[in-house]
């Protein structure tokens, strides 16, 4: 089978697969989990049974239905905010490049600055005057992930602005719309794909990370990262509750993972270090 | 036969992707002996000459085929054999000196390296060697130039330098891929007629890599001349000049004999001015690009300007289009005059001045169809429907010698030299009335390139079209110019019809600069360096 | 080149000032104020208007911002709205152990993948590399809660070799630290190392594509002289950029662990600081870590401007 005309090696089928598995399980929620997130079935911890896939959690919730719901509300989260954060990261990219030097240095400087400043420590600063809704969640991870996505589609789109097909329309007196949005923008897309993968992951990893420090999406909602920390405890005891949505976290990275990978390697090409001696 | 040197038997390269790079190639060379490969972008030699040294690049292969050094299969031995045979034997020099040296030490410490690590001497006869190589190769100041660090001496000299480093070790053969083809042609002649002076003093055998038959023909006893990656013909250097017995060896000898020669043209009138530069000034921030140009270029003509790299013959190109401010002095178009700043020229100004670079594979957008391309300017400057921009494309793709076909495909799959036949089509369909065409064939093969230059004649004849011709190649400018100006640091030191440019040398550096371009004679390196030498 | 590194210094600082006018300015320009932030929807005006007067939020915000900043440099750093206790006594040593456990992490991960870098980029395409690029993916995807609570399970829990908090405190030795710290800082060590790894191996593999590399080759000269006279150096500078970056990013990564292991540092104060609202002791805790993210950042700069021989040797 092919994918956007190319076959996909082992690895990159086993990262479709498990992403699949889990947008499957993220839309289909209410029709693969036998309870609902919020219900207590079961008695706090109870082992793992047929009816209880997993066990139940801290205060007796299912475990496996709440994993299916957190799948909805966490890769939600991300893909919301990493969506959010390419709106307006390669829009100001793009404009930074194209927009001659004033608006380039500007924004450019500004940037600078807000990466000078660790991303979770800007996040926290923010999150402790607003508190945390699920809105203000994706806005502000949003933001602040823009700047990384501004720094690579502005340097993208720089190496493309000096091209003389870029130049051409420049002199033919295109607009600066138009030379954004025919010549730059579709030649920039190649690379700022493997970019959304990767940055989904990231933002993924953050979110979860919010939330297991219980600052980000808020009880009674199922997620992830706030699963980890409701059940953490348990580890103590020998446990494995934490650990099965600490897992669905990490396999969901490694799978989006492989398949940046293999989208990558589709042009990479060998290095001077496998040269015949 | 034993007393060959080098013998590369039936070898074959391949890619990892499968493709054949070299395909059945075989030569040998005997000691003291030049042979000279030759052939166009993509005919392996490069790779044939890595191979020579039992190497080969990442991502390609060596898969057949031997390769013996002094009567030893240098492919069969083990890798500390190899790296014996590599430096001693046979060494290389790289056509860029400045990417092969490591920027990170001073230059004679790499040249020391090897003879140090080989065994064959102890620092100090290394380094006393190296001096006296440098003071072979003419390099200034002998004992102190290889204190400094790679980034701090001129490409010339550092050229000359990696020829040192290749014969620190004495080898019987060297390597020479393509040593000059990166130097501006006053700085080739150097370089060439030392290295040709050097392989005559050391008696070492070598295989000189080139694309230029000129140069080749100055340094090489036989020519093997390379096509896709197969021996088309190899020969003694006058028999393949003189009678090459392959067509296209015949269609490189006759294509490279064609631009010694100043070709006639019909007269043009000189005085109907469409474009005039006058005193014109033009800055790269506080850098004077162009200093005082006057040119004028008449309806129909074309005017080409000379200079090697650095004299300002592209910035002129672009303060004429406004891309390069311009800080005084004039520019008119037509009888008007043209503003400095691109965004406030009218877009009827814009339309009737057209630009076609040197690259086409950066001057085609990757991600739109050729009819797009092609397309855009009729519509943009026309406003004309998009059956009739259609219908201009098919006459555009016919007139550049183009399948109309080609309007739904992408540009990326062509060829240099039909990417730039539609870079020409794309400049017409502004209907304008002078094409400013920067170095539009310098990155092309000889042959491709030939055809572009008559495209763009016979569109001269068609349409009445003028050129501002940009170039550093002498043999084009003879070609096809009307008039010649010659520019040197930002300056125009000469202006004229170009017969007369040619023939009487106004200015010193015209004289250099003209009778430094390699010529297809076998004796033209020796005969320009006695003239000199008389001179001085 | 002493110019060059001054101007990074200068940018370094300045970099720094307005980093914390950015700081001051998010917990002001957004809609709402401390006081409203720290006292909830329910407030009344009045008390409102009580609490502003008390805190100083009546006059103007760029004058606060002043005065802040000021203090700051002289060491104050106010005191927390929940307990009134002084900033500066309470930071310090905390900063002190999160200093520790980066510190520590460092030591393990820095030799380990930069060396691992290497190895995987001269032998690219290999098994070790393949080994390396599995084993670094597998670190980058995880996040770092699960790494930690796999080590709890299985080193503290299921061994009993590790504590599974790591409760310092002040007449530890040496030793007992390393000790309780240990799963702590591996944690962090996996984190921040297979980023480092990733990042040397393709600036290793950069220079290894160089012309001048495959001169050496061709210069008949062994291969592992290739690598360390030639390739290395070169790599010098791209590698301390990486590191610099990710002992910053390690200093960040501490927060989320040092909740983890209930660890006395910066990172726990200031989620702590987040939950209860207490603006002064995040705004401390922020100022805090971007400055030295800044500082490290400008360092690693300042290296690779040293060890730059075009810079070291103009023209």
């Amino acid at each position: 089978m092919r994918i956007l005309g190319h076959k996909p090696s082992l690895s990159a089928w086993i990262g479709i697969l498990i992403v699949g598995a889990f947008i499957a399980a993220a839309i289909f929620a209410p029709f693969i989990a036998p309870f609902t997130e919020s219900e207590k079935v079961a008695k706090t911890w109870s082992p793992p049974t047929s009816e209880f896939l997993l066990g139940a959690d801290n205060i007796g919730r299912d475990l496996f239905s709440r994993m299916v719901y957190g799948a909805r509300t966490t890769i939600g989260v991300a893909l919301a905010t990493t969506i959010l954060s390419f709106i307006i990261g390669l829009s100001l990219g793009l404009w930074a490049a194209v927009g001659g030097k004033l608006v380039d240095q500007v924004l450019s400087r500004f940037v600078d600055v807000m990466l000078s400043i660790p991303l979770l420590v800007f996040a926290l600063i923010i999150l402790s005057m607003f508190g945390s809704s699920i809105p203000t969640l994706i806005i502000t991870i949003a933001i602040l992930d823009s700047t990384r996505v501004f720094r690579l589609s502005r340097a993208v789109a720089m190496n493309l602005v000096v091209l003389e097909y870029v130049e051409a329309a420049r002199l033919r007196g295109e607009g600066l719309w138009w030379i954004m949005r025919r010549e730059v923008l579709p030649n920039a897309m190649p690379p700022m794909i493997s970019e959304f993968g990767l940055r989904f992951c990231f933002n993924f990893l953050f979110v979860a990370g919010l939330s297991f420090l219980g600052l980000g999406i808020q009880p009674p909602l199922a997620d992830w990262g706030g699963m980890v920390r409701d059940n953490g405890k348990a580890i103590s005891f020998g446990l494995l509750a934490p650990l099965w949505p600490a897992m669905a976290i990490a396999a969901m990275t490694v799978g989006v993972n492989l398949v940046v990978d293999w989208i990558l390697s589709i042009n990479a090409r060998p290095s001077g270090a496998s040269a015949e001696m | 036969m034993t007393d060959n040197i080098l013998k590369i038997r039936n070898l074959r390269i391949e890619a990892i992707s499968g493709a054949v790079l070299v395909d059945d190639v075989s030569l040998e060379l005997r000691p003291g002996e030049v042979l000279g490969l030759i052939g166009e972008g993509g005919a392996g030699k490069s790779t044939i000459g890595l191979a020579s040294m039992a190497y080969a690049r990442a991502g390609c292969k060596i898969t057949g085929g031997t390769v013996e050094i002094e009567g030893q299969n240098i492919r069969a031995i083990s890798a500390d054999g190899r790296r014996k045979v590599r430096g001693e034997h046979i060494a290389y020099v790289a056509q860029s000196a400045a990417a092969s040296f490591n920027p990170a030490y001073r230059i004679i410490d790499q040249i020391c390296e090897m003879p140090v690590l080989h065994g064959q001497m102890n620092k100090t006869d290394a380094r006393a060697w190296a001096i006296e190589l440098f003071r072979a190769l003419d390099l200034p100041n002998p004992e102190k130039f290889g204190e400094r660090y790679p980034h701090q001496v001129s490409g010339g000299q550092l050229q000359r330098a990696m020829a040192a480093m290749a014969m620190s070790c004495k080898p019987e053969i060297l390597v020479f891929d393509e040593p000059t083809t990166a130097l501006d042609v006053t700085t080739q002649i150097e370089v060439l007629a030392l290295i040709k002076k050097l392989i005559r003093e050391f008696h070492t055998a070598a295989l000189y890599i080139s694309h230029d038959l000129a140069v080749v023909a100055q340094v090489a006893d036989r020519i093997m001349v390379l096509r896709g990656g197969k021996t088309v013909e190899i020969g003694e250097t006058a028999q393949v000049l003189h009678e090459p017995k392959t067509d296209y060896a015949r269609a490189l000898v006759a294509e490279r004999k064609a631009a010694d020669k100043i070709s006639t043209h019909r007269a043009v009138a000189h005085e109907n001015a469409i474009l005039t530069v006058s005193d014109a000034v033009g800055l790269y921030e506080s850098f004077v690009a162009v200093k005082n140009v006057s040119i004028s270029v008449a309806r129909g003509e074309t005017v080409a300007v000379v200079g090697e790299s650095g004299s300002g013959k592209s910035s002129l190109a672009r303060l004429i289009v406004g891309l390069l401010p311009r800080s005084s002095g004039s520019v008119k178009f037509d009888g008007q005059e043209l503003s400095p700043a691109l965004k406030d020229r009218p877009r009827d100004q814009l339309r009737r001045i057209q630009l076609i670079y040197q690259q086409p594979d950066v001057a085609l957008n990757p991600r739109q169809t050729i009819g797009e391309i092609i397309g855009r300017p009729v519509e943009f400057y026309f406003k004309k429907s998009p059956a009739e921009v259609a219908e201009r494309v098919r006459s555009l793709l016919n007139q550049v010698g183009l399948p109309e076909d080609y309007a739904k495909r992408l540009s990326t799959a062509l060829s240099g030299g039909q990417k730039q036949r539609i870079c020409i089509a794309r400049a017409l369909a502004a209907e304008p009335d002078i094409i400013i065409c920067d170095e539009p064939t310098s990155a092309l093969d000889q042959l491709v390139a030939d055809e572009i230059l008559k495209l763009l004649g016979r569109l001269q004849e068609e349409l009445g079209v003028a050129y501002l011709f940009i170039t550093h190649d002498l043999g084009i400018v003879r070609r096809i110019s009307h008039r010649t100006a010659v520019m040197l640091r930002g300056e125009l030191i000469a202006d004229g019809p170009t017969a007369e440019v040619f023939a009487l040398p106004f200015h010193p550096y015209t004289e250099r600069l003209l009778s430094s371009v390699p010529e297809l004679r076998i004796d033209w390196l020796d005969e320009v360096l006695t003239k000199r030498k008389a001179e001085a | 080149m002493l110019k060059v590194i001054a101007a990074r210094v200068v940018l370094g600082l300045l970099t720094l000032l307005a980093v914390s006018a950015l700081i001051f300015a998010a917990t002001e320009i957004l809609p709402g104020d401390v006081a409203s932030a720290v006292l909830g929807q329910g407030a009344t005006p009045e008390t409102l208007a009580t609490f502003r007067a008390e805190l100083g939020l009546d006059r103007p915000a760029y004058i606060r911002y002043f005065e802040w900043l000021f203090s700051a440099l002289q060491g104050d750093l106010g005191v927390a709205l929940t307990n009134k206790r002084d900033i500066l006594t309470s930071i310090a040593p905390r900063f002190e152990n999160t200093m520790f456990l980066a510190g520590y992490a460092a030591l393990i991960a820095v030799p380990l993948s930069v060396g691992l870098g290497i190895l995987a980029a001269i032998n690219e395409g290999k098994w070790i590399d393949r080994v390396a690029n599995v084993l670094s993916l597998a670190a980058i995807s995880f996040p770092e809660f699960f790494i930690a609570y796999v080590l709890i399970l299985v080193f503290a829990v299921k061994l009993g070799w590790f504590p599974s908090l790591s409760t310092v405190f002040d007449d530890m030795t040496l030793s007992q630290r390393f000790h309780v710290t240990a799963l702590p800082a591996v944690t962090l060590t996996m984190l921040v190392a297979a980023h480092m790894l990733r990042m040397t191996r393709s600036s290793v593999l950069s220079i290894m594509s160089q012309p001048y590399i495959e001169m050496a080759f061709l210069k008949g000269l062994k291969r592992s002289r290739v690598v360390f006279v030639h390739a290395l150096p070169n790599a010098a500078a791209p590698i301390i950029t990486v590191i610099a970056l990710n002992l910053a990013y390690l200093i960040v990564g501490v927060v989320v662990i040092e909740v983890v292991f209930v660890y006395p540092g910066v990172g726990q104060f200031m989620v702590d600081g987040v939950t209860k609202r207490d603006l002064p002791v995040v705004q401390a805790c922020g100022l805090v870590f971007a400055a030295a993210f800044v500082i490290l950042n400008t360092f690693a700069d300042v290296m690779s401007i040293l060890v730059n021989p075009r810079l070291r040797k103009p023209r």
